[in-house]
């Protein structure tokens, strides 16, 4: 059998913390640019110019269709050879993290504007009938009658989606970016305990997404009770 | 930027001479959709009975299919993945995992892939089905039961099929996300579509001829299975329910 020797988990802590801190920074960061973005690319797709609802159509099933390796990789090519050459950057400036942020939320936003989309559809017309009666404009309407609602509706969702992005910054690993599970592959890897190093990475995952999604789930049964 | 695109570099040979770039590309992809469809028939397979474990009325059995689907659904699938590559093998008694690290690396790759995702996909095909019997109004189960049969004899005639019928859609969206997620197991160095195009970036340094090939045959992957799906999500339709005829 295997000898489990767990001791270089304790002095990696601090650097496994900083890892942590990249992916929840990634992680809140496509979440607050996904749902703002999203929000916008939702109302596009429904709203009457042919031009931006098509916009909208293609970038979202543009995005949902490629794998986010490839996303990210793509991201990982260009956003520093754009980035350089508009703010003329040194070449060697360690542009992974930018690019990873922007990968996400451009990414993410593709899959909360679909929630979003089904949120605005899930309020029923009456309402967006009853702001137009009362004299409202369409934006006054959206803001204040229907995206109110839609939101309420779509907080379950827009969590699990938000742990599903917590799972998938993982993937920054193809740009060797030290993030959790960069950082404890890294410290597996130096000291050779690689799979006492995996085992503890998946548990914090589970730990953190399990509670996370018991939470939504108290959320759920408190708004239907 | 001056980038020198060069199209032609699909046509000419790679180092060793065997193929050409676009034969990378190709067995690429082959390998993307044989791991793809092997995975998705087991996860179909133990997704289908973990589904129907968590419906029965036996605290023991749902607690199992329970914990299965917890545990495959809140661990990343990158480290699920280094789970069953790097540190399966080490665990196994000795001499299996000795036998296992000597066969072929590709197969090493291959098998820790195919087992990763199926278990992966499976979790989440659990839960559909689960919501699919879920959603069958309990009359069914009530009659089935009262003509007689016992509780296997239900699910098998009666509710299991009418949940598969139902559950269509979601499980073709699945589908697809099968072969999305193959692309993860490139980091653990099988060389499936996205492994292909990174390996070329690396010899011709023509990384966005190499990106747009790969992305233009996912987006092929995309079309063609959504074409399938369309044609399976038509012929199971149950008449009567919403979608139905």
């Amino acid at each position: 059998m295997y000898d489990f020797d767990w001791s270089s988990i304790p002095g990696a802590l601090p650097f496994l913390w900083q890892g942590m801190k990249v992916s929840l920074e990634i992680t809140f960061n496509a979440i607050v640019v996904g749902i703002v973005w999203g929000t916008l690319l939702a109302m596009m797709r429904l709203s009457h110019s042919k031009l931006l609802s098509w916009f909208s159509a293609g970038y979202v099933n543009l995005f949902r269709s490629i794998p986010l390796v490839m996303v990210l990789l793509w991201f990982f090519l260009l956003i520093p050879q754009v980035l350089q050459s508009f703010f003329g950057l040194s070449p060697v400036t360690d542009m992974r993290l930018t690019s990873a942020m922007i990968g996400f939320a451009l990414f993410e936003s593709a899959y909360y504007s679909e929630i979003i989309r089904a949120g605005i559809q899930s309020v029923p017309k009456g309402q967006a009938a009853a702001a137009h009666a009362l004299g409202m404009t369409y934006g006054q309407a959206m803001r204040l009658v229907i995206l109110p609602q839609a939101f309420r509706n779509m907080v379950p969702l827009l969590l699990t989606q938000a742990i599903i992005l917590f799972q998938d910054t993982s993937l920054v690993y193809v740009s060797a970016l030290a993030d959790f599970f960069g950082a404890a592959y890294k410290v597996g890897d130096r000291d050779g305990r690689l799979v006492e190093m995996l085992l503890f990475a998946g548990l914090i995952y589970f730990a953190i997404c399990y509670s996370t999604s018991l939470l939504v789930k108290r959320f759920q049964k408190r708004k239907t009770a | 930027m001056s980038y020198h695109w060069n199209w032609a570099v699909f046509l000419s040979p790679t180092p060793s001479g065997a193929t050409t770039y676009l034969g990378w590309m190709l067995s690429g992809l082959q390998m993307t959709v044989t791991l793809s469809l092997t995975a998705w028939v087991m996860a179909l397979l133990f997704g289908s009975i973990v589904g129907v474990l968590r419906t029965v009325p036996n605290r023991w059995l749902s607690g199992f299919a329970t914990a299965y689907v917890e545990l495959f659904r809140n661990i990343p699938l990158l480290v699920q993945l280094f789970i069953w590559y790097f540190v399966l093998p080490e665990l196994l008694p000795r001499g299996m995992g000795n036998a296992f690290k000597q066969t072929d690396p590709t197969f090493q790759q291959f098998f820790s892939a195919m087992v990763c995702l199926g278990f992966f996909t499976s979790a989440r095909i659990a839960e559909q089905v689960r919501a699919g019997i879920g959603s069958l109004p309990p009359g069914q189960r009530n009659a089935g039961l009262a003509m007689g049969f016992t509780l296997p004899q239900t699910y098998r005639h009666v509710l299991v099929p009418m949940a598969f019928r139902l559950i269509v859609p979601p499980l073709t969206s699945e589908f697809l996300n099968i072969f999305k997620n193959s692309a993860v197991c490139s980091t653990i160095g099988l060389l499936e579509l996205a492994a292909q195009g990174r390996q070329l970036v690396d010899y011709t340094a023509q990384s966005y001829e190499s990106f747009i090939a790969v992305t233009l045959l996912y987006l092929l992957i995309n079309i063609v299975v959504m074409l399938l799906s369309r044609q399976v999500e038509e012929r199971t339709r149950v008449p009567g329910y919403i979608g139905g005829k």
